[in-house]
């Protein structure tokens, strides 16, 4: 049993526990409003390029010599995985979701007899698959200094991408992050940027748009899908940053609940001792009365 | 019968302006561009210049310099990352703009299609009067 020193001491230190946990909610949701605001206010703009693309390759009249980040280049040999997690932990569940999809898809590919190039974005991320993939990674890129995320930020990442590619160093690229359904429910999700996935549907669903194109598709296509590869860049770090944000804010509201149970617990405890101890008191003058 | 269509700039962080205009003049990548309602749809990207729009409750000038611009059914949609209301630009922002933009220019290394853009980058720049 411990003595009611100890118990008062422990009682303290959950207190104070309990008291950060707190704070840290209060400011993940602060955060998150806004994380949550800007992921909103970005979605046009990937939307509109999605769509402009959409439209874009149905007019390509040589799918043949397309831009090679539309079709790929044909070979399905090696893969580059974009990891994308946060810098910070104490987020729950986040930045593990994004590496178990991520080292699922590893292992599959590593079977199929693939090749693996890993660029992790965000240090959690890094801690997580160096042990396991160090020898795939190839490149390391943190923003830990920034305080916000903005376009430049994710043009650096596609940059990088983009230059890889020129170089011919993959095949296929995909991209993981977290997207944010609401502040409970986030899906780690893997997507392909290059070659292009285009959403298919039947004929029927397209209205047939004529356009005219100046200069021709191809050099559109050309100006057009190096900015896409930022654009979904950008949206993954919107998507991941309102995602941690509302991953950090259920974890902390969880500690915070457990820390006030452990509280509860603890103060049953002391009092018990206490009372123990008093009643031990009495017995004692009482008993010593009674001898006399 | 109104002479009007819609027009729509969107950057990557935030729908930047949405309004009913009469005419738009764009920097398109072949020269510039001005756009009436019932314009052919169309598909195009930009260059450096501004982009022009005129209504009746007044004009709006934008700098850009780089963009794409779809437009379609009286819809015109133009996606950049760099637009920027020139009534909100410094006098400062823009001749570190200018500085950084000759530098380049002057690297022996680039293309002549950056070397295109750039130039047009800069004499846009000079333009703006604050």
């Amino acid at each position: 049993m411990p003595s009611l020193d100890d118990l008062k001491k422990r009682i303290k230190s959950v207190k104070s526990t309990q008291k950060i946990t707190k704070a840290m909610k209060m400011v993940a949701a602060a955060k998150l409003r806004k994380a949550q605001d800007s992921a909103e206010r970005g979605r046009p703009y990937s939307e509109k390029m999605q769509n402009i693309i959409l439209n874009l390759t149905k007019s390509v009249s040589d799918p043949e010599n397309a831009p090679k980040l539309l079709i790929g280049t044909g070979k399905d040999k090696i893969h580059l995985c974009i990891v994308m997690t946060a810098d910070r932990g104490l987020c729950g569940g986040f930045n593990s979701n994004i590496c178990r999809l991520a080292k699922n898809y590893f292992k599959k590919i590593l079977n199929d007899g693939k090749e693996l190039k890993i660029v992790a974005v965000g240090s959690k991320g890094l801690d997580q698959l160096k042990r396991e993939y160090g020898n795939y990674i190839i490149k390391k890129i943190s923003f830990k200094d920034r305080k916000k995320i903005t376009f430049k930020e994710a043009d650096v990442v596609g940059k990088v991408i983009l230059e890889l590619f020129s170089e011919e160093k993959f095949d296929k690229c995909i991209l993981f992050y977290n997207n944010f359904k609401n502040v409970i429910t986030q899906i780690p999700q893997a997507q392909q940027i290059i070659p292009v996935e285009i959403a298919k549907k039947s004929e029927s669903d397209i209205e047939k748009n004529f356009y005219e194109f100046e200069p021709d598709e191809d050099e559109i296509l050309e100006d057009l899908l190096p900015k896409n590869i930022s654009t979904q860049v950008y949206k993954a770090f919107l998507e991941n940053a309102a995602s941690e944000q509302g991953s950090r804010m259920t974890a902390m509201d969880n500690a915070t609940r457990n820390a006030g149970d452990l509280v509860d617990k603890l103060t049953i405890n002391y009092n018990r001792s206490r009372q123990a101890s008093i009643t031990k008191e009495l017995i004692e003058i009482i008993s010593g009365a009674e001898s006399l | 019968m109104s002479e009007n269509f819609n027009l729509e700039i969107i950057t990557p962080e935030k729908p930047i302006f949405k309004s009913e205009t009469n005419q738009v003049t764009i920097p398109s990548f072949e020269g510039l561009m001005s756009i009436l309602k019932d314009h052919i749809s169309l598909v195009t990207f930009l260059r450096p210049g501004f982009i022009e729009a005129q209504s009746q409750k007044g004009d709006e000038k934008f700098f850009v310099e780089e963009g794409t611009v779809e437009l379609n059914n009286n819809n015109l949609l133009i996606l950049s990352s760099s637009v920027k209301n020139v009534k909100k630009m410094s006098k400062k922002e823009i001749d570190a703009m200018i500085q950084e933009a000759e530098r380049a220019f002057n690297n022996k290394d680039i293309k002549d299609k950056e070397k295109y853009i750039l130039s047009y980058k800069i004499d846009t720049l000079k333009e703006i009067t604050v």
